[in-house]
């Protein structure tokens, strides 16, 4: 199958969304429906890895059966926090190279960078919108199986300017940034790499 | 004709809401997101939120009472809160939260119980509001135009406008 042909989108993708907010999740759940995704919907970060077959008890290959394609998680939730489900999924030799996206309602550089150099593969700003949902679809059809670093290069050459001080921090991880020539929105909505 | 009539109130109390402030984007976007398989979803998700953050007003409510005053709880439940009231949109509601964490980071007693009691004044408002919305919307029925446009047949276009251009003759 070709990487490049989007008109080849295999089956629907299955996006696992991690929310503890009852009305989070229904919104979560309707937006992702809509832009034809398959849902599943956890309330923790523990069910999620349950879920996922990482509870500690086996790494398993049930995965495989399950074909997560995407993981999509708040980040402030009791417990586990959504930072923390990252970690352990990008540690996880079956799940690493699954896109974890990040959602937040901090709008902080602090956090952003935290969760890019983790491998988040991006950080939304909540409420998450119909278009950021769209949009993410978008990115995770056209990435297909690439590998995490490359994604993360290619992002990277597409930051707005609102992220100057996240490019400096991150100068040292790739040489070949160019900053892009006009801004965006006045609110930096989501990271993108 | 009365069906009309309710519609067009209808619509004007909506656009009250957004134009006095109490509802934002947020809304629109749940509104975007109904559809015929889910016709009452916004309703849905607004019923869920006064269900589910009944107990965390009733949580702050107690905290608030505290003494001395955990500031950090009261953060971590009014975050929790506020992220709620983002989520439907109820903007007012949101600002008063807003001011509340404020005081919250100053460890302002006072000003967290004076502000809480406006943030139960705006919740109750917008309460009240949306149901008077939600009712008279269900009194009317569904309306012609939907959230997504409907692709039609040359003929059910011709139908649809000849009813169209019958029920505006009759309603004159």
């Amino acid at each position: 199958m070709e990487i490049n042909n989007l008109s080849c989108e295999p089956k629907e993708l299955h996006v696992l969304a991690v929310d503890d907010s009852n009305i989070d999740r229904k919104v979560i759940q309707k937006l992702l429906q809509i832009s034809s995704f398959k849902v599943t919907v956890v309330e923790s970060g523990s069910r999620a890895l349950q879920y996922l077959g990482l509870d500690g008890e086996q790494e398993s290959d049930q995965f495989n059966d399950l074909k997560v394609n995407l993981i999509i998680t708040d980040y402030s939730m009791p417990g586990m926090t959504g930072f923390e489900l990252l970690k352990k999924i990008k540690n996880s030799s079956t799940l690493k190279e699954v896109p974890v996206v990040i959602m937040s309602s901090e709008n902080s550089l602090t956090r952003i960078d935290k969760c890019l150099e983790e491998g988040a593969e991006e950080y939304l700003l909540k409420p998450v919108k119909l278009s950021d949902v769209r949009r993410l679809k978008d990115s995770i059809l056209k990435s297909g199986p690439m590998n995490m670093d490359q994604i993360r290069t290619q992002k990277r050459k597409h930051k707005p300017d609102q992220l100057q001080i996240l490019q400096t921090a991150l100068d040292c991880h790739d040489q070949n940034m160019s900053p892009p020539t006009s801004p965006q929105q006045s609110q930096t909505k989501r990271a993108r790499l | 004709m009365q069906r009309n009539q309710m519609h067009r109130q209808i619509a004007n109390l909506r656009k009250s809401l957004f134009d006095q402030g109490y509802l934002d984007e947020q809304f629109v976007q749940l509104e975007e997101l109904q559809d015929n398989s889910n016709p009452n979803f916004v309703e849905e998700v607004v019923s869920l939120f006064y269900r589910d953050s009944a107990r965390f007003l009733y949580s702050i409510d107690q905290a608030l009472e505290k003494r001395p005053m955990d500031f950090s709880t009261l953060d971590s439940l009014m975050h929790h809160f506020k992220s709620s009231s983002t989520s439907i949109g109820a903007k007012k509601v949101k600002t008063e939260c807003t001011h509340f964490r404020s005081h919250c980071n100053a460890r302002n007693a006072e000003g967290c119980k004076r502000t809480f009691q406006q943030v139960k004044k705006e919740y109750t408002t917008l309460k009240k509001k949306l149901e008077t919305y939600f009712q008279m919307s269900r009194q009317a029925g569904p309306i012609e135009v939907e959230c997504r446009p409907r692709v039609l047949s040359p003929f059910q276009y011709l139908i649809s406008r000849i009813s169209y251009l019958a029920l505006s003759f009759l309603n004159t």
